[in-house]
């Protein structure tokens, strides 16, 4: 009994303590300029003498959010979508040719995961600059064209879960293998795919060193762009720039709470490779 | 040569076709910019003219440059810090939830949500945590401090305190690594602490010879993706202090990219960018020779 309690108590205590930063983002993005510099005496000063919603609206008349938006749900969207393609067919190879040397080529797949990516960073940077794509948004949609390893690995574990007999009689009946993987196979993969589109949209939603290398006009900008700007233009109000990270945090949390259970089975999956 | 039967040749055309996106993505974007940072490294490059020999000089400049020891110490200090002390984390958070407690999906979602946090956002709102006067962080430690009779931290002001601050943050996102473990702590079979159980071992010694064990593949996981990303730290940096007082947060990441896209050093840049990529090269292989006395794979005797 004593056990319970102490772990309970030691799980709400921490569950504070990460939570506790959310709060005070919220906090300070309801704050007006006065209340979000005045140090807390107290702890109801925690709770804002006045809950300014209108700080969101404020945060659209002074960065152009919508912009930003649109650029960022462009290259999420075209990179989601290379991502499972390339991936999927990569990993149909994978799961379902039988050939001596596949799962030698699969763990160095696997090991690609390890590579920094700063090594690549700057010869990647002088190619596409070589190829015209400097202030474009190819070079952050393009290379998911090329799948991700993470993706593969995702894709075949599930794979190799379905039922061979299904993909068998397929073959039997004449499917080519394009077929097969196109009205077989992925058909019968929506979680794993949803789990890839997932870790994929906030893999582009979050990123910050590709757009920041890559994107120099203000027109093409991304959220996460908007954001780091907007801090080094304004000074004296947090409560804005707080509530411009509420705003950019808003569909990275919604997706996360919807679909958490895909979220979790992909991040449970990446332990496996250990 | 063998012959193939029509079924296996169409498999190995089959394979070759789908795995071509990859292999032309890992040749275009890995193996190839791999191998032409080792070039590059060699040469004076400014985008604006062309690339010039200078054989080993910016490995020379390297050697000499007081900024690189520094932000590769500075880098040294975060990795040692934060990798180690958020994986044991990780793990304390997985093995507190694997005890039947009710509710453990909430728990999860509540642990995993900083992870989705993107950099830049981090590096907002943390840097708004460690501001001295008004910041959170001392909003809470200032009663016990002043108790103690100790002056208010200066957190990222202060080039002793900047890093462990950095630490602190990288440790609000430890619950990614809790999902890992706790996956790896549920696939424990019962069954061998029940026999533990029976040959008379108390928790701890199950604890060291059933749970450790069992797990190791995950933490040598966990300590080798951390040590690559961590050695990588970048956005979070460039948002919330810059190179900081003194230097104190000029990590190396943070030093490259100065040197190769505000300086357009490109050649410096690579050369920078291949001593990294050995530096982490070279961690990895001692953690993975090390690993071999303490990681158990099942199925090895």
């Amino acid at each position: 009994m004593m056990r319970r309690v102490i772990i309970y108590g030691v799980l709400i205590g921490l569950a504070c303590v990460m939570l506790l930063p959310f709060a005070w983002l919220l906090r300070s993005s309801l704050c007006d300029e006065a209340a979000v510099i005045q140090p807390l005496e107290s702890w109801r000063d925690f709770i804002p003498p006045a809950l300014h919603f209108e700080n969101f609206a404020r945060v659209f008349r002074s960065v152009p959010l919508m912009l930003y938006l649109r650029n960022t749900v462009f290259i999420t969207a075209l990179g989601i979508v290379g991502t499972l393609l390339s991936s999927s067919l990569c990993a149909y190879a994978f799961a379902f040719c039988r050939l001596p040397y596949r799962n030698a080529i699969f763990y160095c797949v696997i090991g690609t995961v390890m590579l920094p990516g700063v090594v690549t960073m700057i010869p990647t940077f002088i190619l596409f600059r070589e190829l015209g794509w400097i202030d474009t948004f190819k070079p952050l949609i393009v290379p998911a064209f090329f799948g991700s390893a993470f993706a593969i690995f995702l894709f075949r574990q599930f794979f190799l879960g379905l039922p061979v007999e299904v993909i068998e009689a397929a073959r039997m009946d004449g499917a080519t293998p394009l077929q097969t993987y196109w009205l077989i196979v992925l058909p019968m993969s929506r979680p794993v795919c949803v789990t890839v589109a997932l870790f994929s949209f906030v893999g582009h939603w979050n990123d910050f060193m590709g757009p920041l290398i890559y994107l120099n006009s203000q027109e093409k900008w991304t959220l996460q762009l908007g954001l780091n700007s907007f801090r080094g233009e304004i000074v004296d109000q947090t409560n804005l720039l707080m509530a411009c990270a509420v705003l950019i945090l808003i569909p990275v949390v919604i997706a996360f709470f919807s679909l958490q259970r895909y979220f979790i089975r992909g991040a449970n999956m990446s332990g496996l490779k250990g | 040569m063998k012959r193939l039967s029509p079924l296996a040749r169409e498999d190995r055309m089959t394979f070759w076709c789908f795995i071509a996106p990859w292999l032309i993505g890992f040749l275009l974007f890995g193996l190839g910019p791999i191998l032409a940072s080792i070039w590059l490294s060699f040469t004076n490059y400014s985008l604006f003219k062309p690339p010039e020999w200078v054989g080993l000089a910016n490995y020379r400049e390297l050697w000499r440059d007081p900024l690189i020891l520094k932000s590769l110490g500075n880098t040294l200090f975060y990795v040692i810090f934060a990798v180690p002390l958020g994986t044991v984390g990780a793990m304390m958070l997985a093995i507190l939830l694997n005890q039947k407690v009710k509710g453990i999906a909430i728990w999860r979602t509540i642990f995993y949500l900083p992870t989705i946090v993107s950099g830049v956002a981090m590096g907002v709102l943390w840097r708004w945590i460690f501001n001295p006067e008004i910041g959170l962080a001392n909003t809470l430690l200032r009663p016990v401090l002043g108790w103690l009779g100790i002056a208010d931290p200066q957190w990222l002001l202060d080039p002793a305190l900047a890093k462990p601050a950095y630490v602190l943050m990288s440790l609000w996102g430890m619950g990614g690594g809790m999902i890992i473990f706790l996956a790896a702590l549920q696939g424990i079979p019962e069954h061998l602490y029940e026999a533990a159980e029976l040959d008379g071992a108390g928790p701890v010694r199950q604890f060291f010879v059933i749970t450790i064990p069992m797990i190791s593949p995950v933490i040598l996981f966990s300590l080798t993706m951390g040590t690559i990303g961590s050695f990588q730290i970048f956005a979070q940096a460039y948002v919330m202090s810059g190179r900081g007082p003194d230097n104190a947060t000029l990590f190396y990441v943070l030093y490259l990219f100065d040197q190769a896209f505000r300086y357009f050093r490109m050649g410096y840049g690579a050369a920078m960018a291949w001593v990294l990529f050995l530096i982490i090269l070279g961690v990895t292989v001692i953690k993975f020779w090390l690993a071999k006395r303490w990681v158990y794979y099942e199925g090895e005797a």
